[in-house]
């Protein structure tokens, strides 16, 4: 594999050891501290853990997770619809497994609703729901798509694929989010002194799709890759414009991520999606176009028009604070019910789910953000 | 043993609960379905521990007793196939309490429509492994279901196996100081069967370690004494042992990540799919924990075999819980850092074993 030994470069102990102590030095000369850096993704979240990052930082700056977690997000309403909807003979829902086990109303799960006899498929990619529908003719196959603008390509070229073959018995209860305006909602909300961008979104969606947060917000963003030696060096990146003054959109994967993203999935995406009114999010709740729905055109496959079901907006139940967590103004510890009652096995809250999840990794790896 | 079992959590709600998919993961919640339904109902000396074999004495000496059964899927991987890997597990599962295998039991859970040739190659494979192992398979049931009722063949095997003379494995025996050593390079077993499954052909080099480890287990006694407890990492990999283990001694486990070793291609295929390869199963490596003066003698004897010659000291039993949580285990990572590491988090990965 010829991808490997990329990995290993971007793991480079020696390497992470000289960029921590240039970081020890620069964090000497803030105009403030601490300062409040943001990891807007899940995946940057669970690296941070992974790695042993949290721990190694300097004092003066303070990590907050943001809501880039699509499992996370997922408000109640549209869990109990899902089930609601798994639960008729005829139909076979398909979706990713983190979904499983995201907490519905009443402690509900699509896990509980399976094992209760719902007829609930685990696919690794979208194209295996078409397959799924493809084998049984006599089933309504529905997939629960949901992720940010990573996975909503292959949800397009899915339901692209679907139209031409003329499928009558698939369809797509969509959940795709969007994180420009997430990131707009978290920044009229809460202060964060600088953004660590997303990895895999920002290949779609570009660098200049975050303008807005330097030029509206005047906060520092830089798009980072999810190897250690990325994170950290774009800690040094927010840094330096932090301790002069600036903010600017700057791109430490370069690799991976140009300024305009990728032309053939973000016309994908536009070809059979549009942008919904708004959304309610779990955590931030209703955010102005923020997700998506699919285009008229190919509403014969929209689940929410075939089942005619209508998704409720559920609250959150009163101890669980995913939704400070997600908008990075609590730590999982400072939740009551942390590590004893919600738990990676018998979550409360949806950020317990995950790996990405800022609840479960800060159990998981134990390394918390105790400081 | 540290007398109370408890698990972080809830307890199980055995009024309305249901068997989800994650009571199998072989972490926190497989522990649960064990500890508050299974051992209160069967609870016995020889059962207790919940070693990976029960050991008990009969006229003829000591012997070990133990049993699993085998879900794989797909039944035929790159290094094995669902039936050397039932002989294996159950022969290592006897190994790791120092006995060697004597008498093999099986059982296999057909469906209607199983094609028959795969029958003939699948018991031809677990034939030629019990003769390799020194093994007799002695006793055997065949039930079939209809289709639909179950995913081809299921495996149940049985063993029992002599011990030694005044040998006990035992994890109650951990000590302070103790040092942690591994077999070879981890996850071969579990990156394998995942790549089959998703039909990743970028790994062609990726294999199942699947093997007998009753002769590597022999090597290692015959060097001398300093061997207190044996454990294969099957389900749930190396974390879920070395958890175990800190459980059951209430001693913290520290472990290096420089120091384990992780072939390239299964770092490759953990990256891709998102899994740790501490949590991917091993068919053919063992973890040992042996007293500090007889690690590196133990350690040197290990890589004389052909089973053992990537063998690493990766860690040692802590002292004191002050920094980590009873039982709990720490890693120092490539970085520098620390952090926990965890049982499996959520869902069980696919059925690799
Ligand atoms: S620990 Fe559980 S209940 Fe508390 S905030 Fe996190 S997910 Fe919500």
């Amino acid at each position: 594999m010829g991808g490997l030994r990329y990995i290993e470069e971007f793991r480079d102990p020696a390497l992470g050891q000289s960029l921590l102590s240039s970081l020890k030095k620069d964090a000497k000369s803030l105009p403030r501290s601490p300062v409040r850096i943001m990891e807007f993704c899940g995946g940057h979240t669970h690296a941070f853990h992974r790695f042993g990052l949290l721990g190694l930082l300097p004092e003066e700056i303070r990590m907050v997770h943001g809501p880039g977690c699509p499992v996370c997000i997922l408000p109640k309403g549209r869990i109990d619809a899902a089930i609601e909807l798994a639960q008729r003979k005829e139909v076979i829902l398909v979706t990713y497994g983190d979904v499983l086990r995201v907490p519905g109303s009443h402690g509900m799960t699509l896990m509980r609703g399976r094992s209760r006899g719902a007829d609930i498929r685990i696919v690794i990619s979208a194209m295996e729901a078409l397959s799924l529908a493809d084998d049984n003719p006599d089933r309504e196959v529905v997939f629960f798509a949901i992720g940010f603008e990573t996975t909503t390509p292959p949800t397009a070229a899915v339901l692209l694929e679907a139209k031409k073959r003329g499928l009558k018995n698939f369809s797509v209860f969509t959940n795709h989010v969007l994180t420009p305006p997430a990131m707009r909602g978290i920044l009229s909300d809460s202060q964060v002194d600088g953004i660590i961008g997303p990895s895999h979104v920002s290949t779609v969606i570009g660098s200049r799709a975050y303008d807005f947060v330097a030029r509206e917000f005047q906060v520092p963003l830089v798009v980072a890759g999810f190897e250690p030696l990325d994170i950290l060096l774009s800690l040094r990146m927010l840094l330096a414009q932090i301790r002069q003054g600036k903010a600017e959109v700057e791109n430490e994967y370069i690799r991976a991520v140009t300024p305009e993203g990728n032309p053939r999935s973000l016309e994908l995406i536009d070809r059979v999606f549009e942008k919904t009114a708004d959304f309610e999010w779990r955590g931030l709740g209703l955010l102005p176009q923020s997700a998506l729905s699919i285009r008229e055109e190919f509403s014969e496959f929209n689940a929410e028009k075939r089942f005619g079901f209508r998704i409720e907006s559920v609250s959150d139940p009163g101890v669980c604070e995913c939704g400070e967590i997600l908008r990075g103004i609590k730590a999982p510890r400072d939740c009551r019910i942390f590590g004893t009652t919600c738990t990676p096995d018998t979550p409360v809250g949806a950020c317990m789910v995950s790996a990405e999840g800022a609840c479960a990794a800060a159990f998981h790896y134990g390394t918390g953000e105790a400081r | 043993m540290s007398g109370e079992r408890t698990m972080t959590g809830p307890r199980l709600d055995l009024e309305n609960g249901r068997i989800e998919m994650i009571h199998g993961n072989g972490g926190r919640a497989s522990a649960k379905l064990v500890e508050e339904i299974l051992l209160p109902a069967f609870d016995n000396e020889w059962l207790h521990p919940l070693g990976d074999q029960a050991r008990f004495d009969l006229p003829g000496g000591r012997f070990a007793m133990t049993t699993d059964s085998y879900v794989i899927s797909p039944l035929f991987f790159p290094g094995g196939d669902i039936g050397s890997l039932a002989v294996h597990g159950t022969v290592n599962d006897l190994a790791m309490g120092g006995a060697q295998p004597l008498y093999l039991t099986t059982g296999f859970i057909l469906e209607e429509g199983f094609p028959l040739s795969d029958l003939v190659r699948i018991v031809r494979s677990m034939a030629m492994a019990a003769k390799n192992c020194g093994a007799a398979l002695v006793a055997g049931d065949t039930k079939v279901v209809e289709r639909g009722k179950g995913d081809g063949i299921y495996i149940n095997t049985a063993g029992i196996g002599q011990i030694p003379d005044g040998l006990t494995l035992d994890p109650s025996g951990i000590s302070p100081g103790d040092v942690l050593l591994i077999s070879g390079t981890i996850g071969d077993h579990g990156a394998a069967v995942l790549a089959a499954r998703e039909g990743f052909r970028l790994a062609s080099t990726l294999r199942s370690d699947s093997a007998p480890l009753h002769s590597l287990v022999q090597t290692m006694m015959n060097s001398g004494p300093g061997l207190v407890c044996l454990r294969d990492p099957t389900r749930g990999g190396v974390a879920s042992t070395l958890n175990e283990w800190a459980r059951t001694s209430g001693l913290p486990i520290e472990i290096r990540e420089e120091g384990i070793p992780v072939r390239e291609e299964v770092r490759g295929v953990s990256e891709l799919l998102g899994i740790d390869p501490l949590y991917l199963a091993n068919e053919g490596k063992l973890l040992a924990v042996c007293r500090p003066e007889a690690a590196d003698r133990i350690l040197s004897a290990m890589k004389t075999h052909p089973l053992g010659y990537e063998a690493a000291r990766i860690g040692m039993v802590g002292k004191d819980s002050s920094r980590i949580p009873v039982g709990g285990v720490l890693m120092k990572t490539l970085m520098g850092g620390t952090r926990m590491v965890d049982w499996l988090l959520g869902d069980p990965l696919p059925r690799i074993c």
